[in-house]
């Protein structure tokens, strides 16, 4: 129960983190890496801003805004000084990893004696059970915390999906859309789309640097490699999602890349539990990318060139 | 009045590939005036198009549009005053949203993207009135992807957008030029039948001399990045097709005579 808990609180963490992928990749078409950096700066900006007292809900903010900054300069230097989205993406991130070491003072931020952001719903439910410490679900003993922060995930989570989704079918969000899918149309329509561009990136980092907050709660540390790879795993889920649910309408999509990210968040829970090395996580995940993007591509040809080989046999 | 002005632009300039695409270009289209651009490959037609759309800035010159200097307006904002329908039937619309969420993109052109509902109910019924008129059926498949449309149906929204709020200065790049003949007549007169009805001001590129004739009422002949000829409404009347024909066989005649020569027969014939 334990493993299901806990890969259920991590994969919606980590759902911001896939729809803020979402967002650079599928919307805007734009393949920003910054993602790596951001996840961790919003868990120092958070770690920081908690070890000196602030309110859960301030540092979560605070690092949501830091990951929307980080956007918005890798922006910047593709839409202004005219650099590639990749470089721009590593730019930034590169550039990341030294203001994630300068924001925390070191290379670890253990979060011991801190609010997170589920204390609150772990009071309210700490009242209603028994012993004031676990729940009792199917004969499985859920310490109060573990469920707090699983349903305090999933709140935040649903609630950032539900405005992500309406904002989509706004005006704003409509040339959002068309902005990735058609840069000249969109000009020709009178939206100047390297602003929304821009716009588009700050979103997509804030919900990552909201995610590394909530992550960096949850694990009850911060630390500065912690992003590494992040992005294959963003990837991961949105394709994961996107077999579950498919590829039409936007609020599907951002649910499938909810799902994805809880499932594959349970996959690989599943795969370490059976023995896979976790050294080999990042490898087997990039792999997976790998085999999801080309497959479909080269997929089809070998089945018909297998059927047709045996045609003809 | 879309007035230019001495507009030049040469494309990678100083280098091995250097082009002079326009030189000098001198053009006045008066308002209501529907004029088509002829001209041989490489003569110039779609970037002096694209210069008065803004996709680049040029080199020298002015353009001048209702009376506003647009020269170092950037095309987005440019847009606001400006329709535009493209030689690809695949540039102008968004093929994986809906037909709807297209057009109402279209029908806030130039103005601010708010935070309302884009594809509202009120919206959906002027869009699904002015699709009507297409006499296409799409007005029943508003929320069906724009991709999946032929290219005519997709060029015929897309000049649906263009001119949804008037423009003061529709933009026409060859915009029947990758369509089945079918679809290119369908396209062509639609096209006619908008203008007129708006009285627009259009400025159109085509390849097509049949098209010149039938449907401008100015035509304006370029070669090598210049205006060579124009056949104001009086001329245009009486001008066919072998008339453009003959002129682009004078033009090409002369690129191919040596200078010295044609200066030695000059004085000889004088």
């Amino acid at each position: 129960m334990t493993l299901v808990i806990g890969s259920f609180t991590i994969g919606l963490i980590l759902s911001l983190l896939s729809i803020g992928v979402f967002i650079s990749f599928r919307i805007l078409r734009f393949c920003d890496i910054t993602v790596d950096g951001t996840i961790t700066l919003g868990a120092s900006v958070a770690a920081v801003l908690l070890v000196q007292g602030h309110a859960p809900w301030v540092a979560t903010l605070a690092a949501t805004a830091a990951g929307a900054l980080a956007g918005f300069v890798t922006g910047i230097l593709h839409t202004r000084f005219r650099i590639q989205e990749i470089l721009s993406g590593i730019l930034v991130m590169t550039a990341l990893y030294s203001v994630n070491l300068r924001v925390m003072g070191r290379s670890n931020v253990p979060l011991l004696d801190t609010r997170d952001i589920a204390a609150p719903l772990a009071g309210v439910l700490a009242t209603l059970v028994e012993d004031g410490e676990a729940l009792h679900l199917a004969g499985w003993r859920v310490p109060v915390q573990d469920m707090a922060m699983l349903l305090t995930a999933f709140l935040v989570t649903a609630a950032v999906a539900w405005l992500l989704h309406r904002f989509l079918l706004t005006q704003f969000g409509t040339a959002m859309r068309a902005t990735g899918e058609n840069p000249q149309m969109v000009r020709a329509q009178g939206i100047n789309n390297q602003n929304m561009l821009v716009f588009g990136l700050a979103c997509s980092n804030g919900l990552v640097g909201m995610a590394g907050a909530l992550l960096a709660q949850y694990q009850g540390f911060a630390d500065v490699q912690m992003g590494i790879g992040m992005i294959v795993w963003g990837l991961a889920s949105i394709i994961i999602g996107e077999a579950l649910v498919g590829k039409t309408g936007v609020g599907l999509a951002i649910v499938g890349a909810m799902m994805g990210t809880v499932l594959f968040r349970l996959l690989v829970a599943i795969a370490l539990r059976w023995g896979l090395d976790p050294n080999d996580l990042k490898l087997v995940t990039a792999a997976f990318v790998f085999a999801a993007l080309v497959l479909p591509r080269y997929g089809k040809q070998l089945v018909r060139k297998m059927l047709g080989g045996r045609h003809y046999a | 009045m879309l007035k230019i002005r001495n507009l030049a632009k040469t494309f990678f300039p100083g280098t091995a590939n250097e082009v002079t695409a326009l030189r000098d270009i001198d053009l006045d289209i008066e308002d209501g005036c529907f004029a088509a651009i002829i001209g041989t490959n490489g003569s110039g037609k779609s970037t002096l198009l694209n210069a008065v759309a803004g996709a680049f800035q040029a080199d020298a010159g002015s353009i001048e549009l209702a009376g506003v200097d647009i020269t170092g307006q950037p095309e987005y904002r440019r847009a606001g005053q400006i329709g535009r329908v493209f030689q690809n039937p695949f540039a102008g619309t968004a093929a994986g949203m809906s037909i709807a969420e297209n057009i109402v993109l279209a029908m806030r052109r130039g103005q601010r993207q708010g935070l309302r509902r884009a594809v509202s109910r009120k919206a959906r019924e002027e869009i699904r009135a002015r699709v009507r008129t297409l006499n296409m059926g799409l007005e029943d498949r508003l929320d069906n992807p724009i991709g999946t449309l032929s290219g005519g149906q997709r060029q015929a929204l897309t000049l649906l957008m263009a001119t949804w709020q008037r423009p003061k200065l529709l933009l026409l790049d060859e915009h029947t030029a990758a369509l089945d003949p079918k679809s290119a007549a369908q396209v062509a007169a639609l096209t006619k039948e908008i203008i007129e009805r708006e009285n627009l001001t259009a400025l159109m590129v085509t390849h097509s001399m049949q098209q010149a004739v039938q449907l401008p009422d100015h035509i304006v002949m370029m070669h090598q990045g210049r205006i060579i000829e124009q056949y104001g409404a009086q001329r245009k009347a009486s001008v066919r097709v072998a008339d453009l024909l003959n002129a682009f066989d004078r033009v090409r005649r002369r690129d191919l005579l040596d200078p010295d020569v044609a200066a030695l027969l000059a004085r000889q014939y004088a």
